[in-house]
């Protein structure tokens, strides 16, 4: 019964204000000596309940009406950065609507929008150093947009043409660029947590003060890679800021089915790990969060967790319906009074910074920049059929060069077969 | 009368082996270097893969080696000295799980380190299964370049000990030779070992390094001091031979070599014995020029049978092979049961079995 209360975790005792593992007398000199936890004895039997502590509070700057509550919590962005902010987060905003709808009519074959999270991507990109790794999950668009993914980039990335970085092999939305400093999105959940450690860690031994931010959903939390993470993170002291997005649902399930602890953020300090909880649908709130996490990783050398709590506005992908699980009047609610575009618009308007008229301006700029870009990646041909092959290792070894060879054979005698005419140059090759 | 006599001869010379090896099922065949390859030294498994790992830490200044126990020293002894020469922030322990141990790895290659990650036993690399299958296998593939894990080796024994039962005993080669983008390699003994993991560490592509953890103190030889590495996708023929081929690769190799004698004291039948070495990408043209010279082929691997490495060997061989085949492939290899502990003697494909084979074949 000792080991129970012990094993409970050291961690709550210090979040607690009660005093519910009381000490003996004489417990100066007569302390717990094993060498895998840091305690006292008590006499009181008691399990910790996760119902014993309230919950991990939610930091927020700035109310529902984009007003500044507490005037010393203000980042003081500036006109021009709070401006490219809520440029990005409408433009992605606008890119997904109109991805969305080219789904819809089989145009590309599949995407995820953001909606409602927009301000944990540009809040969270704007704190980082532009050579800070990034890894994601999926749903962190407004992240490499930030960096400087152009639009044009992410339209041939969707439609997998012959100047997509990736040639073409991965689906919709995993995007990925070295030159920005974001790791290459893959679909497996979670695989990615224990990646970004390890890449710390290198940085950590490079000495040149670059932190890795790891971005994954409340349900990708329930994973084993995000367990191992955390605590690798913790034990081998890695500059890593786990970003994590709580928008309630993992496709059709929602967090009651996913946890029932504090949300993830109540989950850090059992590792070890300095944890915050944050209003995912205020920039400035994200903002702060991760320019301070950013300094405490590279002071410290230690990871911090931060929950963004948000809502899932959007189905989860275009191969979702979520009426099917979620009220229609839920949604709403988020779309029409917790918005992180229109709580921003609402802060510069109250600055003066945007207008009515600026607003349809730029809606109607960014729709035709969307537009354009979108017909000129669905225009472009797919890349040459040699790059099914390449990259697999980083020489095409001999059975590589022997399939591609029996491919290309096989296509002189049945190309009628086979979608040749829209591979850059295949058709010459086989004539 | 000559063959009896030679027959004879074997049987009491192989009672006195046997009697002298208590449990293991093989002699071990010590490699020999040229002496242009300079100065050598005698080691056994273990002390060539520490020798290797020693020299791949002072050449890169961004190699890390971690897992479970290597700080120490490792459990079979591999890092032993490692972490006093080169800091505890090079050779480190990491926490008890595998899945997040080849993903740190897979990361700190990503972002630039030569990683090092050691498995404990193969058996247990089934946790990691996903990030080797699913994540540095691909890296490269789906970033159309922009990311690899290259630099990443994981090293894992393997194979059968004695006494090791259902999980120190797997050979897990098949599993991951079903994966395009990795590379799988595996040492028949010290020479070999510190070569090829010296490739596999500097090697350009993820490598999973299976070390035949019988042979870590039972093989001794005289490995080369200085740094070399012998070049993966590349077979090694270890007795030339005219009748039969025999393909293997880790401790098997040396089973076979002794059905080598066997077949030539006892059955007059010259056999070509091939160390695979690399099992993906695999080295076809050795073996298929073997086969084309003898006509006849026998695969051995200690993993079960169903789908084993062999199946894959011996798919290829009737292909390209057809025409010089003079009898059907044989594969002797583990039964389709988890590896045994009190059964072992009889689980392996021991060297009668294989001779048996061997006798098959040429009378087929």
């Amino acid at each position: 019964m000792l080991k129970r209360c012990l094993t409970s975790s050291s961690r709550l005792w210090f979040l607690s204000s009660k005093n519910y593992c009381t000490s003996a007398g004489n417990a100066e000199e007569d302390r717990p000596q094993f060498p895998g936890s840091r305690s006292r004895w008590t006499q009181k039997l008691q399990f910790t309940a996760s119902t014993d502590f309230e919950g991990i509070p939610v930091y927020r700057v700035m109310n529902r009406d984009g007003t500044i509550t507490d005037d010393k919590q203000d980042p003081n962005l500036g006109q021009a950065t709070i401006t490219k902010i809520y440029k990005g987060m409408t433009l992605l905003n606008t890119m997904d609507r109109v991805l969305y709808e080219s789904q819809r009519q089989g145009r590309i074959s599949f995407y995820m929008t953001s909606f409602g999270e927009e301000g944990t991507h540009f809040g969270s990109a704007a704190a980082l150093n532009d050579d800070d790794l990034v890894f994601g999950q999926y749903r962190e668009g407004g992240v490499i947009m930030w960096r400087g993914f152009k639009l044009q980039q992410a339209m041939d990335q969707c439609y997998g043409n012959e100047d997509d970085n990736a040639k073409g092999r991965q689906m919709p939305v995993h995007y990925g660029d070295k030159n920005l400093h974001f790791a290459t999105i893959s679909s497996p959940l979670a695989t990615q947590l224990p990646q970004a450690v390890g890449a710390a860690y290198h940085f950590k031994r490079q000495g040149k003060g670059k932190v890795v931010i790891c971005y994954f959903g409340e349900g990708a939390s329930s994973e084993g890679d995000t367990h191992a993470a955390l605590n690798f993170a913790a034990t081998l002291e890695c500059p890593i800021i786990f970003f994590c997005r709580n928008n309630g649902y993992a496709i059709s399930t929602p967090t009651s089915e996913q946890y029932r602890g504090d949300g993830i953020a109540g989950r850090g300090p059992g590792y070890g790990i300095a944890s915050v909880r944050v209003d995912g649908n205020d920039v400035m709130a994200v903002y702060n969060a991760t320019v301070a996490a950013r300094n405490y990783c590279v002071e410290e050398s230690k990871p911090v967790l931060i929950e963004a709590m948000t809502y899932r506005i959007g189905h989860h992908s275009t191969s979702d319906d979520s009426t099917a699980y979620r009220s229609v009047d839920e949604v709403r609610y988020w779309h029409q009074k917790d918005h992180p575009i229109s709580r921003l618009r609402k802060y510069m308007e109250l600055k003066g910074w945007w207008n009515d008229d600026m607003e349809k301006e730029w809606k109607e700029d960014s729709r035709k920049q969307v537009l354009q870009t979108f017909v000129t990646g669905e225009k472009k041909l797919k890349p040459p059929l040699i790059e099914m092959f390449k990259d697999v290792y980083d020489e095409m070894p001999e059975n590589l060069v022997k399939q591609y060879n029996e491919l290309m054979e096989h296509l002189k005698i049945y190309k009628e077969h086979y979608p040749v005419k829209k591979f850059q140059g295949l058709s010459e090759e086989l004539s | 009368m000559m063959i009896l006599r030679r027959k004879l001869q074997y049987l009491i010379k192989s009672a006195i082996n046997s009697q002298k090896r208590c449990s293991t099922h093989f002699h071990y065949y010590p490699s020999t270097v040229a002496a242009s390859e300079g100065e050598t030294s005698r080691m056994n498994v273990f002390q060539a893969i520490n020798n290797a790992m020693d020299i791949a830490l002072s050449s890169d200044p961004t190699a890390i080696i971690f897992g479970e126990d290597v700080a120490f020293g490792g459990v079979f002894r591999c890092t032993i000295g490692l972490q006093d020469k080169y800091g505890k922030d090079r050779v480190f322990n990491t926490p008890l799980c595998e899945q997040g141990i080849v993903g740190f790895g897979i990361g700190a290659a990503a972002a630039g380190a030569t990683c090092i990650a050691e498995i404990q036993f193969a058996d247990y690399i089934y946790p990691a299964f996903d990030q080797v299958v699913n994540e540095a296998s691909k890296y490269r593939y789906r970033s159309g370049s922009h990311f690899d894990c290259g630099k990443l080796t994981i090293r894992a024994p393997c194979g059968a000990v004695g006494h090791g039962a259902l999980y120190h005993s797997q050979s897990v080669e098949a599993f991951f030779a079903h994966i395009p983008g990795i590379k799988v390699v595996i040492p028949r003994g010290p020479i070999q070992a510190k070569g090829l993991l010296l490739s596999c560490i500097r090697d350009n592509n993820p490598c999973v390094f299976l070390e035949p953890k019988i042979l870590y103190r039972v093989a001794t030889e005289h490995v080369p001091v200085k740094d070399y590495m012998l070049p993966l996708s590349k077979a090694d023929v270890v007795v030339e031979g005219d009748n039969v081929t025999l393909v293997a690769w880790g401790t098997q190799v040396h089973v076979l070599q002794e059905v080598c004698q066997m077949a030539q004291d006892m059955l007059n039948v010259s056999c070509e014995l091939i160390d695979l070495q690399t099992i993906l990408p695999w080295d076809k043209q050795t073996v298929i020029n073997s086969v084309k010279k003898t006509g006849r082929l026998l695969v051995a691997h200690e993993a079960p049978i169903t789908s084993g490495f062999g199946a894959e060997i011996v798919s290829t061989i009737q292909k390209e092979c057809f025409l010089n085949l003079e009898a059907p492939v044989f594969r002797v290899a583990g039964y389709d049961t988890p590896f045994p502990h009190i059964f072992e003697p009889f689980y392996i494909p021991d060297k009668w079995k294989c001779f048996d084979a061997v006798k098959k074949l040429v009378n087929f």
